[in-house]
């Protein structure tokens, strides 16, 4: 026990409001109340540990001083209707706050924040929000939205969440697959915003990437199935590639031509063990392959030491796995790796004349770096206009403009 | 961050109740006042006066003129503001929500700006 001054309770803040956070939804089965309950519990604490020492056990005296807070005010509101007598009954029995009740409330709250009967684009908001603690503010700032539209769309998933009455519980073990789907989708497509922004003028927002794998890492801790550790191994992969992936002045270096000295090796090997310990439990989804061909680019001490045949034997269970477009373009380029250029370009250009991805600037910027391998340089400089005209993110946009120099005749 | 909640109201709802419902009201912000000193939100609040007291100051053109009343002709004229601290918006939101007068009145929530000299 000591005496708890403001840095003190900063750190109690950063170390606990999270978690006691999911236990006080769970125990109100109310986002705004359980907030209100947190705020209030932190201002005692602010209040007495500076005069009588810090409690042994700080989450559960938070709890504990929320509840208590929180059935004040449910006596004091004039609200205070029979739902809300029942629920003031079940606060008022004990429980104890133990560290795996903690972590299950944790959990408990992803599953509702990601409840596949909230639209998407909430499902992140409010994973961001509730499970990481982000505020409105920095959410929208980071996905380039008005904060009013973000905090709007919190304010109906929470609505959405009591008038359906979605559960607050770790689903049972034959909901399992699908529920984890959409919180792996939430997850990934946050530390993706982070790792490379669809628009703005940087490639790079640390933050929301930090954010993923915090949340990758607190999921693997309490469910350590196989795609689980999957999408942990391939974020870590990537992360570790940061610094090396642009300048100083914020170009895009390809993986090709990274510096591999920037490589975080420590990273990356956890990763990999992440990989082949999903490996060795036979759950071998799209987490997981994605994560072996990260993998595998991390084993490779230069890019012209990579091993192309394992990466595409990999893109080809993961064709059949989880087929899409975005598959299909990256098989390609293995394709051109192995095979030659000669050999990708009709893969390529199959999908663009069938109008799949012909949206998407990445396949017309694949479609002209083959074209400027087979030395037809006119027909690359048309491709790369087209990609220029699809890329909304400055970096890259750079990059295809120093492409096109590079081909215009001297 | 502050944020400042701008309370409108339409009077011709309030010309329509009963004294002591209006007093409930009055009673109920003051109340409100009170709880949010308790959880550390509060920064300042005040009602303002009917729009039938307000005067529009105008200095266009280098000449000051004013006018009677109200900038603008709505149904529910600016009646009170309450500046809180609040975590985000989704807070603020929430504490603007449980305003007795949002029952009946808007409350418009706007984050204050910081006015740098440049």
């Amino acid at each position: 026990m000591g005496l708890a001054g403001p840095t003190e309770l900063d750190a109690v803040w950063r170390q606990h409001s999270r978690k006691v956070l999911a236990t006080l939804i769970r125990l109100l089965r109310d986002f705004d109340l359980a907030e209100e309950a947190l705020h209030d519990a932190f201002l005692v604490a602010a209040n007495k540990w500076p005069r009588e020492g810090m409690p042994d056990n700080p989450s559960a005296w938070l709890i504990s001083a929320g509840r208590f807070r929180a059935l004040d005010k449910l006596r004091q509101r004039a609200c205070f209707d029979t739902a809300q007598a029942e629920l003031a009954l079940l606060l008022a029995d004990t429980e104890s706050a133990e560290e795996t009740h903690l972590a299950d409330d944790q959990l408990r709250l992803i599953f509702t924040c990601c409840h596949p009967d909230l639209a998407p684009e909430a499902q992140v908001a409010l994973t961001l929000r509730e499970v990481c603690g982000l505020t409105t503010e920095e959410i929208a700032r980071a996905f380039l939205i008005r904060t009013p539209t973000l905090a709007q769309r919190i304010v109906r998933a929470k609505l959405r969440i009591k008038e359906a009455g979605l559960p607050y519980e770790i689903p049972a073990q034959e909901e399992l697959p699908g529920r984890l789907d959409s919180v792996l989708r939430v997850i990934y497509l946050v530390f993706n915003e982070g790792y490379s922004a669809h628009s703005g003028d940087s490639i790079v927002r640390a933050e929301l990437s930090v954010e993923a794998v915090r949340l990758g890492r607190l999921l693997a801790g309490l469910l350590p199935d196989g795609e689980v550790l999957g999408l942990l191994g391939l974020m870590l992969l990537n992360e570790a590639r940061r610094q090396a992936r642009q300048t100083s002045t914020g170009d895009v270096v390809l993986l090709a031509d990274q510096d591999r000295s920037l490589w975080d090796r420590a990273m990356m090997a956890e990763g990999t063990i992440l990989i082949e310990q999903a490996f060795r439990q036979h759950q071998v989804g799209p987490y997981v392959l994605q994560g072996a061909i990260a993998a595998v680019h991390a084993a490779a001490s230069s890019a012209a030491e990579t091993d192309w045949n394992e990466i595409l034997g990999l893109y080809g269970i993961l064709r059949r796995a989880a087929p899409s477009p975005i598959v299909q373009l990256n098989r390609a380029i293995a394709v051109s790796m192995v095979r030659g250029p000669a050999a990708a370009l009709p893969l390529v250009q199959s999908m663009l004349d069938t109008g799949q991805l012909a949206d998407y600037h990445l396949a017309h910027v694949a479609e002209a770096d083959l074209l400027r391998q087979l030395g037809r340089n006119e027909l690359a400089k048309a491709a790369y206009v087209r990609a220029l005209q699809l890329c909304r993110l400055e970096p890259e946009r750079r990059l295809l403009q120093r492409r096109l120099a590079e081909l215009a005749p001297s | 961050m502050q944020y400042m909640f701008l309370i409108y109201l339409d009077e011709a709802k309030f010309a329509v109740m009963s004294q002591p419902e209006r007093d409930a009201f009055g009673n109920g912000m003051l109340d409100y006042d009170e709880e949010l000193k308790a959880s550390g939100h509060y920064v300042t609040a005040e009602p303002l006066k009917a729009p039938s007291e307000a005067t529009t100051v105008r200095r266009w053109n280098g000449a000051l003129t004013t006018t009677d009343g109200p900038f603008m002709e709505t149904k529910e004229h600016l009646s009170g503001f309450v500046l809180v601290q609040a975590r985000d918006l989704n807070e603020a939101i929430q504490l603007a929500g449980r305003m007795p007068l949002a029952t009946v009145g808007s409350i418009e929530v706007r984050p204050l700006d910081v006015l740098e000299r440049s």
